[in-house]
């Protein structure tokens, strides 16, 4: 029997993930400004400064150096946190690569937005697809509650002996990041208790002094440290599993693991989604199931690991499944799509419509939603722009 | 001819783009007008001159400009003109951004630009803050003050940047004001008859964030702030040039320098003359 919840505050998502930062008791915090990500660490900036966090806060000049920051602080062991997006982001990623390689648990907001030229500030989730390769873990947030509980869950997940690899918690831009919702904000001792500090079993030591960075031959260790990686983040699917119930078990709220399944129990059709336009989906399946229909929809919430096998599960008996995609890889298809496709087959032979939707901010609308449907039961089986202008 | 409708500067704005962008108050648009008065002046066809910014609102000024322009990713807007110009040397280049794009997130290229003395006519026009995220501290805040990042005060010590830039290689280094009009236009046009890196600071102001943490209640306070304690002094020790508003000492404004020495340009053109003479 679950508690009963109850909302004791209202706020943006942006500030919901900087409580999020605050109550896992963060101790150092270093980010450059970019909308609309700005807010999460002004919000910190104001709680450091009023001592209602201990933590070290260092603006510097610039997302690379920002993430060298928290690397090497991750590494002298404290609990360590930043926050970018978009291009932001894109400057980073050099130094993504040398957070996951070092196996630091660095905990990463990412307000989702898309990539110049032209400028444009609106929601797109690119940025965040860039990074898949660099060994984070990825988690797709579609609302404030689940955006300031991904920090507490993240840093539980990463900082697990059977993972010990960054993560970073993807927000939509303004339609979560600047938009109030009822958020529960949780007790202190709770989380406390939910997720101890954080004792990192290699750090920089005075008492045991040791060389990192290093330097490796084609014979020496490098390729069996990447297997390593490879392995910690196909297996961290258990951990998120289990964390995610732990959770569920403390605080009363659950997060279905790595996919949340929406009206699949009989569903013949459905569509895959993450992010806010699940939320959207979700409405829509609810009107065609009053209609009569038998959709669905599965929210993918982490990216990495990606979801095969739960998604191979979830889809294998439908008649077709859809994908929608808020980015691109251009010469191929939506990232969501090539992974879907890829974990169906050899176990399925249903068609797979790819879709890629609201690049740069464009609304994703019902009426979208209802033309993806009828796609997905023509069984279509192409990769689809959904409302695009013919001339612009 | 005078027609009935438009402004004088017509010509060289994208008239379609405005109204501009720029908070009420803000000193980018004066700057905007300077240099365009500026470029008038000069003579140089609007067909060779390129204008180029990074990020924040600087960044948004050459948009306004009826010229070819562009308005570049965080910080890359030096290494993006220093491309162009090497490309091609013919090329009037205006490169006009802020504080945080060129010394913060692009800190590192103005230094070389400037050591390579690439013919560029760098304008910065500093706010002291990031105006456009909401006014956050970055290397040309001066210490103390008040912003949304810093809330009892930014802790840090702020770049001199006429000190720095002409320490690092420039050929001209000036700094006047958002409220020094005529001063600045005069430097503008000066800048465009520079061979070599040519560096101008605008201080400027930034009424909603940077403005209003720190005691001015408008931008006409922060104007006359410039106006009571800005000193003049084209021979200053640029090491004292720094910029604080504690009103306990001027800020020094001037032509401060400039002395030709071999572009990037003149060097390569010459080594490739020898070469060939060699050969």
């Amino acid at each position: 029997m679950q508690a009963v919840q109850k909302y004791n505050a209202i706020m943006t998502g942006n500030e919901a993930v900087a409580f999020g930062a605050k109550l896992a008791r963060v101790g150092f915090i270093s980010a450059y400004p970019i909308t609309p990500q700005t807010t999460i660490v002004e919000k910190l900036a104001e709680m450091v400064a009023n001592r209602e966090i201990s933590a070290h806060y260092v603006e510097v000049e610039s997302e690379h150096s920002a993430m060298a920051a928290v690397f090497a602080s991750e590494l002298v062991g404290v609990r360590s946190y930043t926050a970018t997006s978009s291009h932001g982001l894109l400057y980073m990623h050099e130094m993504l690569h040398w957070t996951a390689g070092q196996r630091l648990p660095v905990v990463m907001s990412v307000v989702n937005r898309a990539l110049g030229p032209p400028w444009n500030i609106w929601t797109e989730q690119t940025d965040s697809m860039n990074q898949k390769e660099t060994g984070w873990l990825q988690v797709y947030c579609e609302s404030n509650q689940e955006a300031l509980d991904s920090i507490l869950m993240g840093y539980k997940i990463a900082e697990s002996p059977d993972v010990l690899l960054p993560l970073m918690s993807m927000e939509d831009a303004f339609i979560l990041s600047h938009t109030s919702e009822p958020v529960i904000l949780p007790d202190q001792d709770q989380v406390d208790s939910f997720l101890p500090p954080l004792n990192l079993s290699f750090r920089v030591d005075l008492k045991n002094p040791m060389g990192y960075g290093s330097y490796s031959t084609p014979d020496g260790p490098y390729m069996e440290l990447r297997k390593d990686m490879m392995d910690s983040l196909r297996n961290s699917r258990k951990v998120i599993s289990k964390v995610t119930k732990e959770f569920g078990e403390t605080f009363g709220r659950n997060y279905s693991g790595l996919i949340e399944k929406f009206m699949m129990e009989d569903a013949e059709y459905a569509i895959i989604a993450s992010g806010t336009l699940a939320s959207t989906g979700k409405y829509v399946v609810s009107k065609l199931r009053q209609e009569g229909k038998k959709v669905g929809l599965i929210r993918v919430r982490f990216f990495r690991p990606f979801p095969d096998l739960e998604i191979a599960e979830a889809v294998t008996d439908l008649k077709g499944v859809g994908v929608i995609d808020r980015s691109t890889s251009y010469g191929s298809a939506g990232p969501t799509a090539l992974e879907v496709r890829s974990a169906l087959y050899g176990k399925s032979e249903i068609p797979v419509a790819a879709f890629i939707a609201g690049l740069g901010g464009r609304d994703v609308k019902v009426e979208d939603f209802e033309k993806m449907f009828q796609y997905v039961e023509q069984g279509k089986t192409g990769n689809f722009y959904i409302n695009v202008k013919e001339a612009c | 001819m005078i027609q009935g409708k438009g402004h004088p500067k017509d010509a060289f704005l994208r008239s379609e783009r405005l109204p501009h962008i720029w908070c009420p108050g803000c000193g980018i648009g004066i700057v905007l007008n300077a240099y365009l008065n500026a470029l008038a002046l000069s003579g140089i066809p609007r067909e060779e001159v390129v204008l180029i910014s990074g990020i924040g609102c600087t960044a948004r000024l050459p948009g306004y400009a009826n010229a070819d322009s562009y308005h570049t990713t965080h910080g890359r807007s030096i290494a993006f003109a220093t491309g162009m110009k090497i490309a091609n040397p013919k090329l009037h280049i205006s490169l006009i951004s802020g504080d945080g794009d060129l010394f913060n997130i692009g800190g590192n290229h103005i230094m070389h630009a400037a050591r390579r003395n690439i013919d560029l006519n760098v304008i910065c026009v500093n706010n002291f803050n990031y105006g456009m995220t909401g006014g956050q501290h970055g290397s040309t805040t001066p210490a103390g003050s008040v912003t949304a990042s810093s809330p009892y005060g930014n802790l840090e010590q702020s770049f001199n940047l006429p000190y720095m830039m002409k320490a690092m290689g420039a050929s001209y280094v000036s700094r006047w004001t958002a409220l020094h009009v005529r001063q600045l236009t005069r430097s503008i046009a000066k800048s465009f008859t520079v061979r070599g890196f040519s560096f101008i600071e605008v201080l400027s102001v930034c009424p909603p964030n940077f403005g209003k943490d720190n005691g001015f209640a408008d931008a006409y306070a922060q104007m006359q702030y410039f106006r009571e304690h800005c000193e003049i002094d084209n021979n200053a020790d640029l090491h004292n040039a720094g910029v604080t508003f504690s009103g306990d000492r001027p800020i020094i404004l001037g032509d401060f320098y400039h002395k030709t020495r071999p572009t990037f340009h003149d060097i390569e053109r010459e080594i490739i003359e020898r070469v060939r003479v060699d050969r």
